[in-house]
């Protein structure tokens, strides 16, 4: 079956959606990713992997945070870094997608990073590069982002190694969330028992049992026994496409407080992809507090990235 | 030009003919049908051994791109691939540049079509000007210059009472209405059926109900107003069930399904394939089955082929960017014979649903071949196999899902007025 | 041919790895079978010596041809490698491409006063100007023979030789 992030071989040529990553791989780049955590702490914090070689991060979407952990991890990799914000050049002027893409190929970069704000953009991007580009997808609309699902699911297995006998609940803005789809395909992968959702229905995809999981309307109900708490970030959006009416009635019915995490198990531990809402989805208490593991995820998101460009970058045995 | 069809199997739905027989033509006219009339000797004859002959097919949807928008096809290039496709009369829809809502442009635009003598156009006006859905038409101007009837075209009218007033005056002077029937709001912005796999790609979906409460909606209106409503486009077994219910009823209304509807469904988007991008979205398996009955069972009247060609790069862009619509006209014949093949469908059946049924619903005096109608004839091999890419199509737009397919079904001859316009070995007329 | 009893050679290195211990020396061993021998040697010794662990996997020069192994270790080195000397412990020196990498690793984490290398086999075919400090013993293999070094359960040493299809050399 023909499947655009891997080779004919199976080895990994893009990474564009963990639908459709084999189990296999998803645990290779776990593995890898384990190995780089430690050179965070060495003084000199590089390795030669990608020495030579040139990253282009082609943000057609702002993001400084996500932008800057793979630059991090491109740079820990020795690797080049060109940074494009097609926002601020050419394309406001209305240069297409592909010509963008055509323009940084002919200056001979060897990965792309590309983030965009519609579902299916790195598709695109990888059907035309030539076959000695890589293409990460750093986010594409609602669809996926997968280094995100990899280090959350990386996250969860360092504290939770037993992935086989997980309750894990996401709560919060499913539908427009690509961290969610990514998640969900992540952890349904690894054999995660059970996956909840915890969200009003404005803020479901119709049919969303169909990925493998429950729904839960009802917070409380939803995080009973759950050992992971997964919490998204909610858009100013929502309220004005009449899918919400407040931020405060939001807070009331599914924000995470001290108390509802009280009903989850109590060593359950809570994520946010970033950046939080506080207040909104999560009480300070909670995101400061003892359970949150927050700011590993943001330390093992360049772990997980530094894997992902050096299994694309090395060659096959 | 006198021209005998000789040893064809003559399909003619509407006369109730299937059978081997020869056909006679002269002056631009069927002048018989088994027997000639007396004296009648060929200028020229043409070998139908093995193949079917049939009325020229009639398309109710056809984009021509003209005016406006001929950097993605032109009339010349769309009408030739009418022409290769078998299609001797074919609908355009007014959503043009200008949009045909004044005289004067359909006026031009018929003259243009009929000088390149290829297939006969009838434009649909615009039921609202500019298809704004505010004010009316000139409907009875329009109708005089050359419409078959009026449209909104992709542009629901978003005011129930304009909706309302446009159908009650064309009622008046009994003009048929061609709507695709969408409630704007729901569908808005929506680029794919609002189900399991827009929810897995993060596509904003439409719903089904987007268009099974807009026929409810129209269907109520027109009981009151009198109008007779052609529905376009269904892509809903909701939608076929509420159209079924009608008829039932003895609501005089008429329907037609695109070819895409017919074979595919929202799986064929697979990895974003921005030629499944459609207007209508591409469905589940349970609409396609319905609407694949419907047509069976006589509740959808006609297949059309929706043809909408598209530059390349408009298809370029990540999926919900990338402008809807496929190129249809060459596939209009192929993919009705698959139906057919697929449903156990008689072919003669089969072949009245994009020949004497269309007609009917345009009001046209085509779509038969009855002694004494204009010689409009397409002559098809019905089990050539024929590879669905670049080259093999006549029209400006390559963009359709079934690229690279295999499909059965291939247009030998076409004749207008009894005379050849496209011969499937001649490169150029 | 004839493979010499591992256990054999440990104790001949081992004998003078200690001769070269000075108070400024460490030991790190190159995963993973310079792991297991430095563990047995540390273990015979009387005096604590520094000693840290490192795979090499992120240096090796054929990256781009074969891409990362599978189980590749992140370097464990806790000392100050700043004025060392450091002793390189590994099982089977061959190309010398493995010792590069190591070098190359090491001096990330510091400068070292010196650093010495000790193999229990050289098996001939050194592709660059490096050789081992200390050996155990020289094979002449050839390309189409791999050997191999692994302990048993009860932590003994065995070594074994295999003919290969390609020259899979490391």
């Amino acid at each position: 079956m023909y499947n655009p992030q891997l080779t004919s071989d199976g080895k990994l040529k893009h990474l564009l959606s963990i639908e459709g990553l084999p189990k296999k791989v998803l645990l290779q780049i776990l593995d890898t990713a384990e190995s780089f955590v430690g050179i965070a702490e060495r003084d000199v914090k590089k390795v030669p992997l990608l020495r030579g070689k040139t990253v282009c991060n082609i943000f057609f979407e702002n993001s400084t945070r996500t932008r800057t952990t793979f630059e991090i991890a491109a740079k820990r990799l020795s690797a080049d870094v060109i940074n494009l914000n097609v926002n601020t050049s050419s394309q406001s002027k209305g240069e297409a997608i592909l010509d963008t893409v055509n323009n940084l190929i002919a200056m001979h970069t060897d990965m792309f990073v590309v983030r965009h704000n519609q579902s299916g953009a790195a598709h695109l991007i990888a059907k035309h590069v030539p076959d000695n580009i890589s293409v990460i997808n750093a986010g594409d609309g609602r669809h996926s982002h997968p280094t995100q699902g990899l280090l959350d699911v990386f996250t969860i297995r360092k504290y939770k190694p037993d992935m086989h006998n997980l309750r894990v609940a996401l709560v919060g803005d499913v539908l427009h969330s690509r961290v969610a789809r990514s998640e969900i395909h992540a952890l349904t992968t690894l054999g995660v028992p059970e996956i909840r959702v915890i969200a009003p229905k404005t803020l479901l995809p119709n049919q969303v049992e169909k990925m493998g999981v429950h729904v839960f309307h009802d917070m409380k109900v939803g995080l009973k026994d759950v050992d992971i708490v997964m919490m998204l970030r909610l858009q100013n959006e929502r309220m004005t496409g009449a899918m919400l009416p407040s931020p405060q009635e939001y807070y009331k019915t599914y924000g995470l407080t001290p108390e509802k995490l009280a009903l989850a198990k109590p060593d359950a531990i809570v994520m946010h992809p970033g950046p939080m809402n506080r207040g909104v989805e999560i009480d300070s208490r909670v995101a400061d507090g003892g359970q949150a593991v927050i700011l590993p995820q943001v330390t093992y998101g360049i772990a997980i990235r530094m894997a992902v460009m050096a299994i694309l970058a090395g060659g096959s045995a | 030009m006198k021209i005998l069809i000789k040893n064809g199997r003559i399909i003619d739905p509407k006369n109730n003919i299937d059978a081997k027989q020869d056909l006679y033509i002269a002056a631009g006219q069927i002048v018989g049908i088994g027997q000639g009339p007396k004296g009648f000797t060929a200028n020229q004859t043409i070998d139908a051994t093995g193949l079917i002959v049939a009325p020229g097919f009639v398309d109710l949807c056809a984009r021509l791109r003209e005016p406006g928008d001929e950097y993605k096809a032109t009339l010349e290039s769309e009408l030739r691939a009418a022409a290769a496709g078998g299609v001797t009369s074919l609908s355009c829809p007014p959503d043009t540049d200008p949009v045909l809502d004044e005289p004067g442009l359909v006026e031009m635009l018929k003259l243009r079509a009929w000088r390149h003598n290829l297939a006969r156009v009838y434009p649909l006006g615009a039921l609202t000007q500019k298809l704004e859905g505010k004010a009316l038409t000139e409907m009875c101007e329009l109708t005089e210059a050359g419409c078959a009837g009026f449209t909104q075209a992709d542009y629901p009218i978003i005011d129930t009472q304009v909706l309302w007033r446009a159908l009650e005056y064309a009622a008046t002077f009994g003009y048929t209405i061609f709507l695709r029937p969408e409630e704007p709001f729901l569908a808005k912005d929506g680029v794919a059926h609002d189900g399991e796999i827009a929810g897995r790609l993060g596509l904003k979906g439409i719903p089904s109900a987007a268009e099974s409460l807009r026929i409810a909606a129209v269907l109520r209106i027109a009981q009151e107003t009198k109008t007779k409503i052609h529905f376009c486009r269904i892509s809903t077994a909701e939608g076929v069930a509420l159209i079924r219910e009608a008829k039932k009823n003895g609501i005089a209304i008429t329907a037609d399904v695109s070819i895409h509807h017919l074979h595919l469904t929202e799986h064929d988007i697979g990895y974003f394939d921005s030629n499944a991008h459609l207007k209508p979205p591409l469905r589940t398996l349970r609409d396609k089955d319905a609407l694949c009955l419907g047509v069976k069972d006589g509740t959808i009247d006609a297949i059309c082929s929706d043809h909408a060609p598209v530059d390349d790069d408009a298809k370029l862009l990540p999926f919900a960017e990338a402008e809807a619509g496929a190129t249809g006209l060459e596939l209009l014949l192929p993919l009705t014979l698959k139906w057919s093949v697929h449903h156990k469908v008689p072919l003669s059946h089969a072949i009245a649903k994009i020949t004497s049924e269309a007609a009917a619903i345009l009001g046209i005096n085509s779509g038969d071949l009855s002694v004494g109608a204009h010689a409009d004839i397409a002559i098809f091999d019905p089990e050539a196999h024929w590879q669905v890419v670049q080259t093999a199509l006549k029209s400006q737009g390559k963009n359709t899902p079934f690229i690279n397919m295999e499909v059965t079904g291939k247009v030998l001859y076409t004749l207008l007025n009894g005379q050849i316009t496209y011969h499937s070995k001649m490169e150029s007329i | 041919m004839q493979l010499p009893n591992p256990e054999t050679l440990l104790s001949d290195i081992s004998k003078k790895i200690t001769a070269l211990i000075k108070p400024d020396t460490a030991m790190i061993g190159i995963h993973s079978g310079g792991v297991w021998l430095m563990e047995r040697i540390l273990a015979n010794l009387e005096q604590e010596v520094p000693h840290g662990t490192l795979d090499a996997a992120f240096y090796r020069d054929d990256f781009a041809q074969r891409g990362l192994k599978n189980q590749s270790q992140a370097a464990n080195i806790t000392f100050d490698v700043q004025g060392k000397h450091i002793i390189l412990i590994d099982d089977i020196f061959y190309t010398g491409r493995t010792a590069r990498a190591a070098i190359n690793e090491l001096f990330d984490f510091g400068r070292p006063a010196s650093v010495s290398l000790a193999v229990l086999i050289n098996r001939g075919g050194a592709e660059l100007p490096i050789q081992p400090n200390i050996v155990g013993a020289n094979l002449a293999l050839r390309s189409n023979q791999r050997l191999q070094l692994w302990q048993t359960t009860q932590g003994i040493l065995n070594l074994a030789l295999e003919n290969t299809e390609d020259a899979d050399h490391v």
